[in-house]
């Protein structure tokens, strides 16, 4: 196979033709400033608002309840920051999980700096929090419960109307990020009881720098980016017009096409996880085997290393990554395969395959055929294989 | 992060892997939790070292500094062998990515290690070496901020 095989959906995608069409007058004659008042501005204010609307739709919020951000990692920033400073003279404990993407955890560790507090709930094997544990983690000072709607590296995914139901009788603000899982999980903010949802264009093929905040009317969140009137005065600066174009119109194609498009993504899912784990001896799923997102495949390879493994993959011109320390920069395997309660070996030999609409079942048929022989060429290099052969003698 | 062409041919195609049956001299370093483990093999005759070979878990840049490692010692005396440095195995590569440095480091120490144990079993002392490092958990990281 000649061409390139991407794997790696869940880090990025491509712009999907439909939503490049979209964007392109905004780029070109479309260009005034929303907030101006000549006729062609409203042009560009009326895009935003239709964006607006299919952003609402697609979770069953209202309009007035969307905010345009660069992204999730913003929007994560926004929502517990924001929901922390307007609430801090309630209580100061904030409740999380250990498995949550960079843009929670590492927020959540400046506020600890803040003097605020945090609880970091521990996942099981599948990486699943547990609700008993989240009840009695409760206090009378706790403001926030943030937890993933899907996880980015294991897919598995949290019982997010479950935990609605606790923390809004509870009367607590409930936060979720849900850059996973848009596009791939039925989301109803009203139906699960969630105040605040953080959503990213570029996971569901559209433009990077591209998100949105679902905030709950009636939910405080103070002001994140000051210097204009703009998002009901609460996000200053121009909006990125073509942005914003852009992940409406994907927003509102992948929620009309999930339910087809999961049906196959499951399947091609299916497909990898079964075929991998019947012909390569000495690998384990990642993750919740069912509760699980469509397009998410994390298979750790005993006795050898992701990044070796992501390496010889490229060469066959396939693209995924892995949750080994080498791929990052960092020097540590990935927190989340730690939390599942994988030993460091374990969470270093790890490979994540994620699916998207331009792949096919000959792509998955290819890895099938190219992956063995890679996988027995590095364990014929290690010496923990070695160790592991001699012992069974 | 990108690997020099070098470091890629001697991941793609390492030489000297393997095990030598009758070593001389065997070394282990790293641990699976920084993700690096090299296992260096040595055949020693007379003062030279006939052969080499390894086995390596950890990343491309580790398998490729115990590859050029091993090519470097081949057929060299004791004395040239310990004066091989993590530094000019990195040069041979033409360089590794700064939080890869650490891999080289392993590279030299595995082996000094397969030395250690080629004098041990002999009952020899090599002017100039030092035992390895008994604590397994020793995190080369602290390294990789060296220039």
């Amino acid at each position: 196979m000649d061409k390139k095989i991407y794997f790696d959906n869940a880090a990025t995608t491509k712009v999907r033709p439909e939503v490049y069409q979209e964007i392109l007058p905004y780029l070109d004659e479309m260009y005034a400033n929303p907030s101006s008042v000549y006729t062609i501005a409203r042009d560009s204010k009326k895009a935003i608002d239709k964006a607006r609307e299919q952003v609402a739709n697609a979770i069953n919020a209202t309009t007035r309840e969307i905010y345009f951000t660069s992204g999730g990692t913003e929007s994560d920033n926004w929502a517990i920051k924001g929901v922390a400073d307007a609430y801090k003279n309630k209580g100061k404990h904030i409740i999380t999980s250990s498995i949550e993407h960079h843009a929670v955890l590492h927020t959540c560790e400046y506020l600890e700096k803040q003097g605020f507090k945090v609880t970091y709930l521990p996942v099981d094997k599948y990486g699943l929090i547990n609700l008993e544990d989240l009840k009695s983690a409760i206090t009378d000072e706790t403001i926030l419960v943030s937890i993933m709607f899907a996880n980015n590296e294991i897919g598995t995914i949290e019982p997010i109307k479950e935990i609605g139901k606790i923390t809004r009788e509870k009367g607590i603000i409930f936060h979720t990020d849900a850059v996973q899982a848009i596009g791939h999980v039925p989301i109803d903010v009203k139906d699960m009881n969630i105040d605040l949802l953080s959503m990213s264009g570029h996971k569901i093929y559209g433009p990077k720098g591209t998100g949105a905040l679902y905030v709950r009317k009636g939910v405080r969140i103070t002001q994140f980016i000051h210097g204009g009137a703009q998002e009901f005065n609460r996000r200053g600066g121009t909006e990125n017009v073509c942005g914003i174009v852009g992940l409406g119109k994907a927003i509102e194609l992948a929620t009309s096409e999930m339910e087809e498009e999961n049906k196959r993504l499951l399947e091609l899912r299916q497909t990898i996880i079964d075929g991998i784990l019947n012909t390569v001896p000495y690998t384990h799923l990642n993750g919740h085997p069912e509760q699980r997102l469509s397009n998410n495949v994390n298979i750790t390879f005993d006795f050898i290393e992701g990044e070796s493994i992501l390496l010889m993959l490229d060469f066959k011109g396939i693209e995924a990554s892995s949750g080994s320390a080498c791929t990052s920069g960092s020097l540590d395997p990935s927190h989340v395969l730690l939390a599942l309660g994988l030993p460091h070996e374990k969470a270093h030999g790890s490979v994540r395959i994620t699916l998207g609409r331009y792949n096919t079942k000959e792509e998955a048929e290819f890895l099938l055929k190219e992956l063995p022989p890679i996988i027995e060429r590095l364990r014929n290099m290690s010496p923990l294989w070695e160790d592991f052969l001699k012992s069974n003698k | 992060m990108e690997y020099s062409e070098k470091v890629m041919d001697h991941f793609m195609h390492p030489r000297n892997v393997g095990e030598i049956e009758d070593a001389s001299g065997v070394g282990t370093v790293g641990n699976a939790k920084c993700g690096d483990i090299m296992k260096v093999y040595l055949k020693i005759e007379d003062g030279i070292i006939q052969d080499a070979k390894f086995k390596t878990f950890g990343c491309g840049a580790a398998v490729a500094t115990s590859s050029m490692a091993t090519e470097l010692i081949k057929g060299r005396t004791i004395e040239e062998a310990l004066k091989l440095t993590n530094k000019a195995v990195m040069e041979a590569l033409d360089g590794l990515p700064k939080v890869k440095v650490h891999c080289s480091v392993l590279a030299e120490e595995a082996l000094r290690a397969a030395l250690w144990d080629y004098a041990k079993t002999n009952n020899i002392k090599i002017e100039g070496l030092e035992p390895p490092k008994e604590d397994d958990d020793l995190d080369h990281h602290d390294l990789f901020d060296e220039e």
